[in-house]
């Protein structure tokens, strides 16, 4: 692989990270990670649109005027998120429920119009896949992350194994809204200090 | 190899609407597609969860598919899960909801022997608080209604003078739950009164 | 339910930046200084509920009677994007005012969860036309409450000597979950 193929791949999972960097999508970001599974699968359903739009978007790019350049992308974006939502409410319906609200608005998640106007839009359908996978890991990081610390915190358990007795007092603020700003804001800060050591 | 000086199609009107009319096609066909592939296992998904909690609450032997055999009762959304041996039915499943959940709606369906009794409940939907409110769905709190027969008891929590411990700082949560149990046995009775004198006319 | 009980809900109770976590990029991003953050609240109230209403008519004239209601997404990203478009054409022509002070926001709202979310909700919720309308003003009114207070607060922190680890963004989203709980205190109203 040569360099500037690792760099678009590598870009969105340290460097650009949108979450801890960029703070794009802060939405699903605050809204559903109140475990860390809601935030992987969040995570993935998001990189999995992110792949579909920007390969679509990089192979039709030549073919759309620039005037409705937008709304041609938002309709793609859209199609592809409510069949993804469709999947979803197939296959994972657990997840599905508890994600809720937050699945048909991936279509508005910035980074997925952001990446296809800043670079989709630009590159060939290799690099915008790269890119794709990068920015999309970089996220499901991110809400990984975020929901590991909450659902620790705030219930005691990880991915659902629990481990204190039935009844016990957990940081129930960390599952709760203020608990995922200041959650957030912990973490950012320890990303900051970790990148700033690398630098 | 990012190609810098890209090259588009002009912004003519023509080429606009061309563009327009093809992406909304390709978004068309797509939906479309994974509409009529998803339609079958959607149903199936939503309706395998509430028949699994029916299951969970039918105590005892029974032949027939309580589920498949349900009778809708009015438009909210009630409805009646008859467990049956043979042709005589042993124990009735009821679907229920209240309203009153501290964020919105709870539905549960609760498991009723012929005398009235509570063989248990599960929670299908709730909105409550995570941590506080959604404790009404352990078997902490659910176990608390199971051998009681609403005839016979108020089902109130202790701060309002009943029996039932609600769950510590989730009063609003277990009293909705008592709500939607109440519901369910309000439109039990109804049920049961009408089978008896079909019994009756029978006999 | 009674339209004052609507409202309290969503402006208080329910607030939709600080527990509903919608539009939360605008809510961080345009408040620095109060008076954008007023301009981004009364565009937002604007914008709200004149999407809600086109796309209350749209869902339940179009989608429902032709079942495609799984379109829902699609649908309504559209309506919303072209509506923006629209109000700034307007907005432009009728009242150059107005544009001056809203304009820079316009573009900004299509891509702000809040407006597609609340639209999708009202239809979840199978509210009527005038409960829906009720539904986005009051969600409007909330938004435009909390990032007109957050920006109050962003405004004195200013001047505050911060470690270097907390400036920017971690300070601004401690603030943020402080003030949160603040409105946790209104939970249980209504009850």
């Amino acid at each position: 692989m040569d360099n500037q193929s690792l760099n678009n791949l590598t870009r969105g999972i340290i460097k650009e990270n949108p979450t801890f960097v960029m703070l794009l999508g802060m939405c699903p970001t605050l809204g559903v990670t109140t475990s860390a599974a809601n935030g992987l699968g969040m995570g993935l359903a998001t990189l999995f649109v992110l792949m579909l739009s920007n390969l679509a978007i990089s192979s039709v790019k030549s073919l759309i005027p620039d005037m409705v350049r937008i709304p041609c992308y938002i309709v793609i974006i859209a199609s592809f998120v409510t069949v993804v939502e469709l999947l979803m409410a197939a296959y994972l319906p657990g997840l599905h429920a508890k994600l809720g609200i937050f699945i048909p608005l991936i279509v508005v998640n910035c980074i997925i119009l952001g990446r296809a106007e800043a670079f989709a839009s630009k590159n060939n359908i290799l690099q915008s896949l790269f890119d794709a996978i990068g920015m999309g890991l970089g996220f499901t990081l991110g809400l990984t992350s975020l929901g590991i610390v909450r659902e620790i915190l705030g219930s005691g358990s990880l991915f659902g194994w629990s481990f204190v007795g039935e009844g016990a007092d957990t940081m129930l603020l960390f599952i709760m809204p203020p608990g995922a700003f200041l959650a957030l804001a912990g973490l950012i800060m320890i990303f900051n200090k970790i990148r700033g050591v690398a630098k | 190899m990012s190609n810098t000086n890209r090259k588009v199609l002009s912004s003519t009107l023509g080429h606009m609407i061309i563009a327009m009319v093809c992406v909304a096609a390709f978004s068309g066909a797509i939906l479309g597609f994974s509409y009529q592939i998803t339609k079958a296992p959607i149903e199936e998904a939503k309706n395998a969860r509430q028949a699994e909690a029916v299951l969970e609450v039918v105590p005892g032997e029974f032949d027939n598919n309580p589920f498949q055999d349900r009778i809708p009762i009015g438009h909210k959304g009630i409805e009646l899960y008859p467990a049956r041996q043979g042709s005589k039915i042993t124990s009735i499943a009821v679907k229920s909801y209240s309203n009153n959940g501290f964020s919105g709606r709870i539905e549960l369906i609760v498991g009723f022997l012929l005398d009235g009794t509570i063989t248990g409940y599960t929670v299908i939907e709730q909105k409550e608080t995570p941590g506080l409110g959604t404790k009404v769905t352990e078997s902490k709190f659910s176990n608390q209604f199971k051998g009681m027969n609403p005839r016979s008891h108020g089902f109130k929590v202790k701060q309002d003078g009943g029996e039932i411990d609600a769950v510590t700082s989730a009063t609003i949560s277990s009293r909705a739950v008592i709500d939607a149990i109440k519901r369910a046995y309000k439109n039990y009775t109804r049920f049961s009164t009408m089978t008896d004198d079909e019994e009756k006319d029978n006999g | 339910m009674s339209y004052l009980m609507i409202f309290i809900a969503a402006i208080f109770v329910n607030n939709i930046v600080l527990s509903q976590f919608l539009g939360i990029c605008p809510f961080l991003g345009v408040s620095k200084k109060m008076s954008t953050a007023a301009g981004m609240g009364v565009a937002v109230m604007f914008v709200m509920t004149l999407s809600t209403i086109a796309t209350y008519l749209a869902y339940h004239l179009l989608l429902v009677p032709n079942q495609l209601e799984f379109m829902i997404t699609v649908v309504f990203i559209l309506i919303i994007a072209s509506l923006v478009q629209m109000v700034e054409i307007i907005l432009k022509k009728v009242s150059p005012d107005l544009y001056q002070a809203l304009g820079i926001f316009l573009p900004l709202i299509t891509t702000n969860c809040a407006v597609l979310g609340i639209a999708i909700l009202a239809a979840q919720k199978d509210y009527n036309l005038i409960n829906s309308v009720c539904f986005a003003l009051a969600n409007a009114m909330g938004f435009t409450l909390a990032i007109i207070l957050f920006a109050g607060l962003r405004e004195r922190l200013d001047n505050a000597a911060l470690p270097n680890a907390v400036k920017g963004a971690p300070i601004a989203l401690i603030t943020a979950g402080l003030l949160s709980m603040a409105f946790m205190g209104f939970t249980g109203i209504g009850h």
